[in-house]
């Protein structure tokens, strides 16, 4: 059995609530089946108004949805088979965790018998055997986040919807969960679509990631890459650190340009900029401009140090670069003692294949 | 292992136990300082008027009051034939003394209660007694009317004899207590608190029903509702709750009347005749009508308290795991408004239960309740024992249905918002 690279596709759709203002535009996006996908992006970005359409709670406003090549825009979301993780629970206070389990089931006319072994079954997923009787409210956050995905899953949806699921968590919690459905989409397959703005979940949890911005998919590709490549200068300030040099583009040659700033000039890889005179925003993340090092680079620099900031596995030096005094430099702490202090002047280096020439600011 | 548990003690070598209650000793009078003058308004207020009701309702000293040295010597009497010299030489005695006293009319009336006649008979006496030599009552009272010398209106008076009567009750329940001391039914033509009863509970029930009916669908639509529409919802449902109870059931007057508004209507739309307007007040349609309006807001409010709390994400769960949106709605979303129902339902019921001003005006003869009968014997027969015991009976009956309720849903879980 093949699996199906279109399992849910969006064709142009675009959703505006009120008549005046589109909040998604014509959005594509294509969704392989098995496939655990993030929507990624700032409040209002769009990401969760496309969830509820794919849910059914909203309908597009132009284009169409299609689940396993079915258009869905006219199917209610009871006939969806679509499971989904609320941002708040959504566990029913009045019943207890076996029951808000068999929910689903009990609708789907399962019979008794098969509907126990599936909460059985769904529990022991989320390790949650023995609180059948519990009722949602005496249990903790973690808890209660648990039985939510294992009522989202008990029914063996194909997809399953999670809204912002471990916003309410704390840190440890959060990251402990993150994994925990991590492993749980790998081990049973089914295709889960997220909707986080937290990057860090965004990173570690997904196969692909959709970052959204101003109801438009910016970028839409795996972890790394959206890390290592952004596509544009929205992307790389949204996900992880980065240090910009806004300037304009004096010479492209060879898949390389030449980037004068106000002070002096870096070369860097050009991406959005296609022409002498274009303005750009060079970016480079942190961990790419080394100090002092071994191998040759094009980008060689001096920076004084304005900032020094201890953080156990490694350094965060504050530089002024180039007129830029917001470039930060991360150092590990094992490398040797490189004369990090408070005023010291450095040389830094990094390749120009890092420093990405994207759309100005 | 020893069984005793080792007593804390504190530094000073006073066990904990003790040194805890007499710090917390100074904040347990303080706090009930703060509470006093309220304890004290609540008994002033309410636990001594219901308490001076209930025992009037079942007071019936005055008879033994106005007749003392008579009961003292019906002590020994057994009832059977007439009572001996001595009753009739008491009896003349206590009588003659509420005649100087020009009291003896209480005491008529009073016993004309228990048997019919006593008035004519007594006034025959208070004449005849005048003459009265001090000797040989017995016979000189006889021969004042034939009544006196039937031994019926002599058990008649030993009955009022108990300081306590539960009569009243009897009375209100349409029944009494027969010569015989047997509980039957008054004749049939004077049953007319049982009607009363049974259709102050119908009219409760229905105003109550009608009342969920209505007030559900709009106590949903307000907490549902973006804020802007639904503070105008609010003032809608409030401002009938903030206009006076006389003014609107005299607009009610004004709609409902066969020449009122509303008939006007029918008649121009053609759905009744001019000449054939339907009666829609001064029955029960009216009460109906004017009671459920004025009791929707009691409704409303603790429907929308608890709905407001029910977040929108429950019912899009329900329908996302599969539910219709009427199995969401009907497992999800009604049992969690029960609360709320049970609130409203409990608070309109018991209001319902003793409405008086509004069934007075718009009900006419077949829709005025129990509590205008009580408001009648208050202000109109002076007969407050009666009024006190129909009263508690009114009383005892919401006591029962908040217990019935306890038992069903628990009374913890009533949200009043």
């Amino acid at each position: 059995m093949s699996k199906n690279s279109q399992f849910v596709k969006f064709d142009k759709v675009d959703k505006s609530y009120d008549g005046k203002v589109l909040v998604v535009k014509d959005l594509n996006l294509d969704i392989a089946e098995g496939e655990f996908i993030t929507m990624l992006g700032p409040s209002g970005s769009g990401k969760t108004t496309c969830l509820m359409m794919l849910a059914g709670f909203e309908t597009p406003t132009n284009g169409e949805i299609y689940l396993d090549s079915n258009p869905i825009s006219n199917i209610p979301p009871h006939k969806r088979g679509i499971g989904m993780v609320f941002q708040n629970y959504a566990l029913f206070p009045h019943m207890t965790v076996y029951e808000n389990l068999a929910f689903p089931l009990n609708v789907r006319k399962v019979p008794k018998d098969e509907i126990d072994k599936k909460v059985d079954k769904a529990l022991s997923m989320v390790s949650l055997t023995g609180f059948e009787n519990r009722m949602p409210g005496q249990l903790s956050g973690g808890q209660q986040q648990r039985v939510a995905v294992a009522r989202a899953l008990v029914f063996d949806p194909a997809v399953v919807l999670m809204d912002e699921p471990l916003g309410a968590l704390d840190k440890n919690l959060r990251e402990s969960m993150q994994y925990e459905i991590k492993h749980i989409h790998e081990s049973i397959g089914v295709t889960v679509v997220y909707v986080t703005h937290d990057q860090g979940e965004a990173l570690t949890m997904s196969n692909r990631i959709a970052v959204f911005n101003d109801g438009k998919v910016q970028q839409l590709s795996s972890p790394d890459k959206l890390y290592e490549e952004p596509v544009n200068s929205f992307v790389a300030e949204f996900i992880g650190e980065n240090n910009t040099f806004q300037g304009e583009v004096s010479d492209i040659s060879n898949g390389k340009c030449k980037v004068k700033l106000k002070e002096g000039e870096i070369v860097a890889n050009p991406i959005n900029v296609k022409s002498t005179g274009d303005k750009t925003t060079v970016s480079i993340r942190p961990e790419r401009a080394l100090i002092n090092p071994s191998q040759k680079m094009d980008n060689n620099h001096k920076g004084k140090i304005e900032e020094v900031i201890y953080h156990g596995d490694h350094t965060r030096v504050r530089l002024n670069v180039l007129g830029n005094s917001e470039f930060i430099l991360k150092v590990p702490n094992s490398s040797q003692n490189l004369d990090i202090k408070l005023g010291n002047i450095i040389n830094i280096s990094w390749d120009s294949a890092d420093a990405r020439a994207l759309d100005p600011k | 292992m020893s069984n005793e548990t080792k007593q804390i003690l504190t530094t000073d070598g006073i066990p904990l136990e003790v040194s805890l209650k007499k710090a917390e000793k100074k904040n347990k009078i303080k706090a009930f300082l703060l509470v006093a003058p309220l304890l004290l308004f609540l008994i002033i207020t309410y636990i001594f008027p219901i308490g001076d009701m209930l025992f009037r309702s079942v007071d019936d000293r005055m008879v033994t009051n106005m007749l003392p040295k008579t009961y003292k010597a019906m002590e020994k009497w057994d009832g059977k034939d007439l009572p001996p010299e001595e009753v009739f030489e008491a009896f003349y005695i206590d009588y003659k003394l509420l005649v100087e006293q020009k009291t003896f009319g209480k005491l008529a009336t009073q016993l004309n209660y228990e048997k019919n006649g006593f008035k004519s008979i007594l006034k025959k006496l208070k004449r005849k007694m005048k003459k009265f030599e001090n000797e040989n009552y017995k016979e000189q009272i006889m021969a004042v009317h034939k009544r006196w010398a039937n031994v019926e209106y002599w058990r008649a008076i030993k009955r009022r004899a108990p300081d306590i009567t539960y009569a009243k009750y009897l009375k209100a329940m349409d029944m009494f207590e027969n010569e015989d001391g047997n509980i039957s039914q008054v004749s049939e033509d004077r049953r007319v608190h049982r009607v009363l009863w049974l259709r102050t509970l119908e009219v409760a029930f229905f105003v109550t029903v009608f009342c969920f009916l209505m007030a559900y669908p709009i106590a949903h639509l307000l907490a549902t509702l973006p804020m802007k529409y639904s503070n105008l919802l609010m003032i809608c449902v409030l401002l009938p709750f903030w206009t006076s109870l006389l003014v609107r059931t005299a607009s009610w007057m004004i709609l409902l009347q066969q020449q009122g508004i509303v008939n006007d209507f029918f008649v121009w739309i053609g759905l009744v005749a001019n000449d054939n307007r339907p009666e829609m007040m001064y029955n029960k349609t009216g009460t109906y009508v004017a009671m459920t309006q004025i009791l929707l807001p009691f409704m409303v409010l603790p429907l929308y308290s608890v709905m407001k709390t029910i977040s929108p994400s429950l019912m899009r769960a329900g329908k996302s795991l599969g539910g219709t949106p009427f199995v969401a709605f009907w497992k999800i979303y009604f049992p969690l408004t029960i609360p709320g129902i049970g609130a409203g339902c409990l608070l309109v019921f018991i209001l319902a239960i003793g409405y008086y001003i509004t069934p007075a005006l718009v009900g006419g003869a077949s829709g005025t309740l129990i509590s205008n009968q009580i408001a009648f014997h208050m202000k109109s027969t002076l007969d407050w024992s009666f009024a006190s015991a129909m009263g508690l009976m009114l009383l005892t009956g919401v006591l029962v249905v908040y217990w019935v309720y306890n038992k069903l849903v628990g009374v913890d879980n009533i949200k009043l918002g």
